[in-house]
C-alpha cells in the first residue's frame, strides 16, 4: 500500500508542481501571448465542443490513421523484399538512403501539384513521409533474422506464406516496431503541417485560424489537445507494441537475468 | 562483394535517374508536374551560381546547428542530472513522458506569434524537437550503468564527479551518439518546416517561394538540395558517431566480421 501511494506521488508530484507554477506565474498575466492558464482552461470547453471535434479532430485523425496505414503496409511489404535480397537490397540502397533524408514535409509543395489540396494530398503527405522509416528497419531487420533459425525453418520444410509470417517477419517485428514508432511521430507532424497549407478543416487548419485572429487563448487550448493527441497516440501505440512484442520482452529479460 | 555492391548501386541510382527522365518525356506525368531530370539539374545548376542560394543555404544550417548544439548541450545535462540525483529518476519520469510525444508543430503557432519569422522560432521548434531525442538516450544509457563497474570505482574511493567522468560517461556514450545522430536528422526536418511553414529565411523559404510563383523545377532541385543535405548529416553523424566509440565493443564488434 505504501508502495503504491509513494509511486502514485513520483508520478503526479512533478506534473502538479509544474501546473501548479504556469497557473501562479500567469495568474495576473497582462501579456496578451501568454494568457492566464485560468483563461486557457475557462476556454477550453467552449471551444472544444462536441461540433469541433466531429468537424475538425475527426477528419485529422482519419487522414492521420490512413496515411499511417497505407505507409506500414507499403513499408513492411517492400522492405521485406527488398531485405530478403541481398542484389535488390544493394541496388536499391543508394536511392533509398536520399529518399529517406529528403525532410518529408518539403514534399508537401510536390504533391499539392500532383494531388490538389483534398484529402488525397493529405493523405499522400502522411505516407510518403512516414513510408521510409519503415521500410528501411524492416530491410534491416528481415536482414538480420538469425540464420540459424531460417535454416531450421527450412530443414523442416517451413516454406511460403508460413515461412513469411512464423519466420521472416516474427524476428523482424522489434525493428519493424521501432520504425513505426518512428514515423508515428513523423504522421503527427505532416498531419498538422499539410493542414496548416492547405485545408478547410482539421486541427492544424483551426490553430492557425485562431492564431492568425489572435484568439489567442484559444489558440492555447488547440496546442494543448495537439499535445494531447501525441500522447494519447503514444500510450496506444505503447500498448499495442507490449501485446505484439510481449515475447521479445519476456526474452529480454530473461536473458538479461541469465547472463 | 563489396566491389559489386557499389556496382549495384550505382546502377539503382543511374536507373532511378533514367526513369526521372524517361516518365515525364513519355507523357506519362505532366511535364509540368514533373520535369525531367536534365531541367532539375538545370534548375539546381541555376541555384548554385546564385549568391541568394547560399545565403539561404547558410541560414538553414546555422538553424540546424545552433539548434542541435543547444538540443544536445542540455540533453545531456539534463539527462545527467536527473540520473544522478536521488529520486529526480522517478519524480521526472510521467513528466518526460507526457512532454515527449508532443508534436513540436503544435508550437508552430507559438513561435510566429513569439518571434515572427525570424531564426529564434526555428530555434524554438528544432530545440523542443531533438531535446527529447537526445534526453531520453541519456537516459536509457545511465540505466545501463554497470553496478559492478560503479561498486569498484566507488570502493576505489572515485567522487561523485570522478564517477560521472570515469564510469558513467563512458557507459552512456554509445546512447548519447544514438541520440545526436537522431536528433541531427529531427532537427534538420525541423528546420526545413519552420522555414517552409513560417517563412523563416532558408531553403524551406526558398522552397515556398519557387512554389508560389511556379518555379517547378527549381523547386524540384531544392528538394534535392534537402535531400543531399540530408544524407550528408546522416553519413557525417554516423561517421562521428564510429570516431567516437571506436573503443566500444559494438563498434569493435562490426568491424572484426
Amino acid at each position: 500500500m505504501t508502495r503504491f501511494l509513494l509511486r502514485l506521488v513520483f508520478l503526479l508530484a512533478l506534473p502538479l508542481v509544474l501546473l501548479g507554477l504556469w497557473w501562479l506565474a500567469s495568474d495576473d498575466s497582462t501579456n496578451p501571448f501568454w494568457p492566464p492558464l485560468r483563461t486557457i482552461l475557462t476556454t477550453f470547453p467552449d471551444v472544444w465542443t462536441a461540433e469541433r471535434l466531429r468537424a475538425d479532430v475527426l477528419p485529422s485523425i482519419l487522414r492521420l490513421s490512413a496515411g499511417y496505414a497505407v505507409a506500414a503496409v507499403v513499408g513492411v511489404a517492400v522492405g521485406t523484399v527488398i531485405g530478403s535480397y541481398r542484389r535488390v537490397r544493394a541496388l536499391c540502397e543508394p536511392v533509398l538512403e536520399f529518399l529517406r533524408a529528403i525532410p518529408p514535409p518539403v514534399l508537401i509543395p510536390v504533391i499539392m501539384l500532383f494531388a490538389g489540396i483534398d484529402d488525397t494530398m493529405k493523405i499522400t503527405v502522411i505516407a510518403s513521409g512516414c513510408v521510409w522509416p519503415i521500410l528501411l528497419n524492416t530491410v534491416e531487420g528481415v536482414r538480420a533474422v538469425d540464420p540459424v533459425m531460417a535454416e531450421t525453418a527450412r530443414s523442416y520444410g517451413i516454406t511460403g506464406a508460413a515461412r513469411l509470417r512464423n519466420v521472416v517477419l516474427r524476428s523482424a517485428s522489434p525493428q519493424i516496431f521501432a520504425g513505426l514508432r518512428q514515423a508515428l511521430s513523423i504522421a503527427i507532424i505532416l498531419m498538422v503541417i499539410s493542414e496548416m497549407f492547405a485545408a478547410s478543416n482539421g486541427l492544424g487548419f483551426t490553430i492557425v485560424q485562431f492564431q492568425r485572429g489572435f484568439a489567442i487563448p484559444d489558440m492555447w487550448t488547440g496546442i494543448l489537445v495537439l499535445g494531447l493527441l501525441g500522447f494519447v497516440l503514444s500510450v496506444v501505440f505503447q500498448l499495442v507494441e507490449r501485446r505484439v512484442l510481449g515475447w521479445y520482452h519476456g526474452l529480454r529479460a530473461s536473458a538479461r537475468r541469465s547472463p | 562483394m563489396r566491389g559489386t555492391n557499389a556496382v549495384l548501386g550505382a546502377t539503382g541510382l543511374a536507373v532511378f535517374l533514367a526513369l526521372g527522365e524517361a516518365v515525364p518525356r513519355l507523357g506519362l506525368v505532366k511535364e509540368a508536374y514533373f520535369p525531367p531530370v536534365a531541367r532539375i539539374a538545370g534548375a539546381l545548376g541555376d541555384e548554385l551560381s546564385d549568391d541568394t542560394f547560399w545565403t539561404a543555404l547558410g541560414d538553414t544550417l546555422t538553424g540546424w546547428a545552433l539548434g542541435l548544439a543547444v538540443a544536445v548541450s542540455a540533453g545531456i545535462v539534463v539527462g545527467v542530472l536527473v540520473s544522478v540525483v536521488p529520486y529526480l529518476r522517478e519524480a521526472t519520469a510521467s513528466t518526460i513522458e507526457f512532454l515527449r510525444p508532443i508534436p513540436s508543430v503544435a508550437l508552430i503557432p507559438l513561435a510566429v506569434l513569439l518571434y515572427g519569422s525570424e531564426l529564434r522560432s526555428v530555434l524554438l521548434l528544432v530545440i523542443y524537437a531533438s531535446f527529447w531525442q537526445v534526453l531520453v538516450q541519456v537516459l536509457y544509457g545511465i540505466q545501463d550503468l554497470d553496478p559492478v563497474a560503479d561498486e569498484t570505482a566507488r570502493s576505489y574511493g572515485l567522487g561523485s564527479w570522478a564517477r560521472i567522468r570515469y564510469v558513467l560517461w563512458p557507459t552512456a556514450l554509445p546512447y548519447v551518439m544514438t541520440g545526436v545522430r537522431l536528433a541531427a536528422a529531427v532537427a534538420l526536418i525541423l528546420t526545413v518546416t519552420a522555414e517552409l511553414v513560417i517563412g523563416a529565411p532558408g531553403l524551406g523559404a526558398r522552397i515556398a517561394i519557387a512554389q508560389n510563383s511556379q518555379a517547378v523545377p527549381e523547386m524540384y532541385a531544392l528538394i534535392v538540395v534537402t535531400g543531399l543535405l540530408g544524407l550528408v548529416i546522416n553519413v557525417g553523424a554516423r561517421t562521428v558517431e564510429r570516431r567516437a566509440l571506436a573503443w566500444h565493443q559494438s563498434v569493435r564488434g562490426e568491424v572484426a566480421v
